[in-house]
């Protein structure tokens, strides 16, 4: 068993505008299962932060408990992190960015983690559309206890134990769709092509982001009946389109198939390309992106790529009118204004 | 159904699936052994020692190159090179200061030398020269009853190793004793005897004959004014050969040693000790073009000598009938657009040297006067027999060559595979079977899993730069012509200079059938190794992957199709061989096997 990776690179890694080579956005090494697609994802954060030249220290990675929460020492070892409690990292998240909103903040979180004990935190993240990326690892089981089914757990997805799930599933794309998220992207660990374009797409969203990422767990959901294992999803996974995600002042260099385009300036300068083969949806439109995802669940399809995002999001500190500067930059006197400009306040409010 | 990185069309300019059965897929992969010409398993070897186990590490070399003891001290090392680890980072393994180190350490290894039957085959081979191709013929061919004859000019065996390579590099007595095992072999040895008749032998009714007499003749260059310096001026190799026997020990202070190669840094160096003050070595060349091993430049560097570059002999001065020195003209070396070299003189006055002796060497060549041109053998337009590079034949059917011999000069482990390749022809031959059907390599691939997560090899890679061999010190080694100058790794160094290796016989074996793809193995790969990607033509691959594959020596692992009608391709060039693949891989589809590749041998 290897503790270590060794700490020989590949010579002709491609470098950044930074500098950096990917290695510089690795993490320790995994002590996951093998083949956990939570690693997969990690590795498609860590090419996202690379190819995005963001400075890994203007990041900050938190997570709740879970499989999927352990991973953050997995990726972006050079990064801030928080492993926060059990289904609690929206409210870290909450008060990390209302304190500091320069950096870039990544929840990573699992389907236990975000649809059972954090639901509610989860809704109330997203409603407020807090400026951040929240992945979900979501394998559809607590891997980290044996492979209960949890509450992503389709309805009659068939466990390892051989006995079939008998509740209704949470979709947490529809959940975020309804409480006001403003980004909306489904993929699957085994599709970097897909899942690294969303994630930098994501980053540069302003608002709340969620991917929810299905990520099959090769221990305890990977079985034959499993709605979540590699095979199921390879086979019905529907794209909505591909993303190419378009970093400010770069030219678009990849050639698509002729068909439908659209190209949408983020806040940051940037832009995504959207190129798409699902005829009905309209990614701009929540009733389109409702539409689309009902119809698919009914046929048992995993709708797969950018399901919705809101081109005109303003995000928790445009509605609160927070500082621009985050808080370690003030002074005592801005953070402290004193008697006066209390008792002005107070008199506003009777 | 969808899977967004297998757009691309499948054609037929595809690359194929990776023939892993064939044998020599993996072997290239073992970097060192690939490039060593006897093709010797080095990391298995270098495990041994960093267990320990001397003797076995020693036994491996010494079925393999027959001489480690020598060529862990004087080998041109084309295995280093090679060695992947100077692709990942700065320098290569310590290969051959390694072998060495198991030399130094093994233990008695008299029985496990091979039985030497006492009732003979019945067939007679006279081996010509007693150098390391016509010994390894021996080594060969006496366990399986051949009684052999061998005749050398010099008062014992070794041929080269014993006459050219000075003492302060090869000690005697490691000579000897490796000398000593083939021998001592039952072999029927005829010292100072000069063969001056290939007929005469023949006649004598041998089944075959093996020609390993080197490349006897130094080169000279006939400049102006050599006539009357000629007692001035010697040819290297005779000169080194007359200090090795002891005709000569000692030297005027002034030496100028003409020549770039290995021989001009073995005159240098023995100069130094034989009492040379002023000795410089002066070369046409570059400094990098010169053909001497870059070791052996820093060596004579180290010991105080200079290298005088791109300085073109012109003449020998002489004042008043005496011998002064000599005149070079500054060159600078200037390329064409097919990388072809001339030596463009400066214009600056020539250069004057001064000198007591001068030492030539600028090559050397062979030399057959003792063979009759009526006996079959064909000669080519250069004066050399024309030799079967396979099979070593010569166009009479009993005569083979090998060594520097059989195609001009190289190096004693290139001799030493010929040998090995002209014993399997001469047991043919002899049998009356075809020498052309050359048996097939010894072949094994071993999965090395000992656990889930478990190897049973020394996976984890070590950062450790390499070591360096210590040397004695300065002014001891000058001042004694046979006090050996490297002291060789101690069992602690040697270690850890073993750990550097990166086991690249341990090979990734992919199996199609197992892979689920999860990417697993390309997330953790620690340097890109691995990619899941459509096929395509090889060149179009290369630049689609993880890192780009540039080096079309390295070839591409390509896997079968695979359910999403991507294939796996690995680029070995900077595979780490750390096993972390496997590790990470939760249907085994990847495991490390050893791979063991044996290079056929006489008799099998």
């Amino acid at each position: 068993m290897s503790y270590q990776i060794p700490k020989f690179r590949h010579p002709d890694l491609p470098v950044n505008e930074l500098g950096y080579t990917r290695a510089d956005y690795e993490g320790s090494i995994s002590t996951l299962c093998a083949g956990c697609g939570h690693d997969s994802i990690s590795g498609a954060i860590v090419r996202a932060c690379h190819e995005l030249s963001i400075e890994p220290h203007k990041i900050a990675k938190l997570s709740g408990i879970g499989c999927s929460s352990k991973a953050p020492t997995y990726f972006l070892g050079k990064s801030h992190g928080f492993n926060s409690v059990h289904g609690r990292m929206p409210s870290v998240v909450t008060g990390a960015a209302m304190a500091n909103r320069d950096l870039l903040y990544l929840g990573v979180s699992g389907d236990g983690d975000t649809a059972s004990i954090g639901m509610g935190q989860f809704a109330h993240v997203a409603r407020r559309n807090l400026n951040m990326v929240y992945i979900v690892m979501n394998n559809g089981c607590y891997g980290l206890t044996k492979g209960q089914d949890s509450a992503t757990a389709d309805e009659g997805s068939v466990s390892k134990k051989g006995d079939a799930n008998i509740y209704s599933a949470i979709d947490l794309c529809g959940t975020a769709l309804q409480m006001g998220a403003t980004f909306i992207a489904r993929s699957f660990s085994g599709d970097k092509a897909q899942l690294v374009p969303l994630i930098k797409a994501a980053i540069s969203h302003r608002g709340f982001a969620l991917i929810d990422v299905v990520s099959p767990c090769v221990t305890f959901n990977n079985n034959p009946g499993s709605t979540k294992s590699y095979e199921f999803v390879r086979d019905h996974a529907e794209a909505t389109g591909t993303v190419d995600f378009v970093p400010m002042q770069k030219e678009i260099t990849t050639e698509y198939e002729a068909g439908f385009s659209h190209e949408v300036t983020m806040h940051d300068g940037s832009s995504v390309h959207l190129y798409k083969m699902e005829e009905d949806l309209n990614p701009f439109d929540r009733t389109s992106a409702l539409i689309a995802m009902e119809k698919h669940r009914v046929a048992g399809d995993i709708l797969t790529g950018l399901i919705y995002m809101d081109k005109d999001s303003r995000d928790l500190h445009d509605v609160m009118e927070t500082s621009r500067r985050p808080l370690n930059t003030l002074g005592a006197e801005d953070l402290c204004p004193g008697n006066q400009m209390l008792k002005n306040i107070n008199a506003s409010l009777r | 159904m969808l899977f967004l990185a297998a757009r691309k069309p499948l054609t037929s300019r595809n690359v194929k699936p990776t023939d892993i059965q064939n044998p020599e897929y993996f072997h290239k992969v073992v970097d060192c052994q690939y490039a060593c010409p006897a093709h010797t398993p080095v990391p298995e070897y270098i495990r041994l020692i960093a267990a320990e186990r001397y003797t076995e590490a020693y036994m491996i070399n010494w079925q393999s190159n027959v001489f480690p003891g020598v060529l862990g001290r004087t080998c041109d090392r084309p295995c280093e090179p090679a060695c992947r680890r100077g692709r990942v980072e700065d320098e290569p393994v310590a290969i051959c200061r390694l072998k060495r180190v198991a030399a130094d350490n093994k233990e008695d290894i008299s029985h496990l030398l091979p039985a030497i039957p006492s009732e003979k085959n019945g067939k007679r081979i006279a081996l010509i020269g007693a150098g390391p191709a016509s010994l390894t013929v021996a080594r060969d061919l006496a366990p399986l009853g051949y009684s052999i004859d061998v005749y050398d000019n010099q008062f014992a065996g070794g041929g080269m190793m014993r006459s050219q390579i000075p003492s302060f590099r090869l000690p005697e007595e490691v000579l000897n004793e490796e000398v000593n095992y083939i021998l001592d072999m039952d072999i029927n040895a005829t010292f100072d005897t000069y063969v001056d008749s290939l007929r005469e032998v023949l006649d004598k009714g041998y089944d075959a004959v093996f020609v390993g007499t080197g490349a006897p003749k130094g080169k000279g260059l006939n400049l102006p004014g050599l006539e009357e310096v000629a007692d001035h001026v010697h040819l290297g190799i005779d000169w080194l050969a007359s200090v090795a026997f002891e005709h000569t020990d000692k030297i005027a202070e002034k030496v100028l040693v003409l020549g770039g190669g290995n021989t001009a840094m073995d005159c240098c160096r023995t100069s130094m000790r034989l009492g040379g003050k002023d000795v410089r070595v002066v070369v046409r060349s570059p400094f990098e073009d010169m053909k001497a091993s870059p070791w052996e430049k820093e060596d004579a560097m180290h010991e105080g000598i200079p290298i005088y570059n791109n300085h073109v002999p012109k003449e020998f001065v002489i004042e008043d009938g005496q011998f002064k020195g000599m005149h070079f003209e500054k060159v600078e070396a200037v390329y064409d657009e097919d990388g072809k070299r001339s030596l463009v003189p400066t214009g600056e006055p020539l250069v004057f040297m001064e000198a007591d002796v001068v030492l030539m060497a600028i090559g050397q060549e062979n030399s057959f006067p003792w063979i009759e041109r009526d006996l079959g053998i064909e000669f080519d337009k250069w004066d050399m027999p024309v030799v079967d590079p396979t099979t070593f034949q010569s166009s009479n059917e009993k005569v083979f060559f090998g060594g520097d011999a059989a195609f001009g000069p190289e190096n004693v482990i290139t001799a030493v595979a010929h040998g090995h390749q002209a014993a399997i022809s001469i047991d043919l031959f002899c049998r009356g079977e075809s020498v052309s059907e050359r048996p097939a390599p010894g072949v094994t691939l071993a999965s090395q899993k000992m656990g889930v997560h478990e190897w049973s090899y020394d996976n984890a890679v070590e950062s450790d730069p390499r070591y360096v061999v210590p040397l004695a010190p300065l002014d001891k080694s000058l001042a004694d012509r046979k006090m050996e100058v490297e002291l060789g790794f101690d069992a602690a160094t040697g270690f850890k200079e073993a750990e550097r290796c990166l086991n690249c016989d341990v090979q990734t074996v992919f199996d199609e059938v197992r892979c689920i793809e999860c990417d697993a193995c390309v997330d953790i790969c620690p340097t890109d190794c691995i990619t899941f990607t459509a096929n395509g033509e090889e060149e179009d691959l290369r630049g689609r992957l993880t890192a780009p594959a540039r080096d079309l020596t390295q070839d591409l692992y390509v896997s079968a199709d695979l359910p999403t009608s991507r294939v796996m391709v690995k680029d070995e060039n900077v595979c780490l061989h750390c096993g972390l693949c496997a590790e990470r891989c939760p249907t085994a589809a990847w495991d490390m096997q050893k791979f063991l590749y044996n290079v056929s041998r006489a008799g099998q």
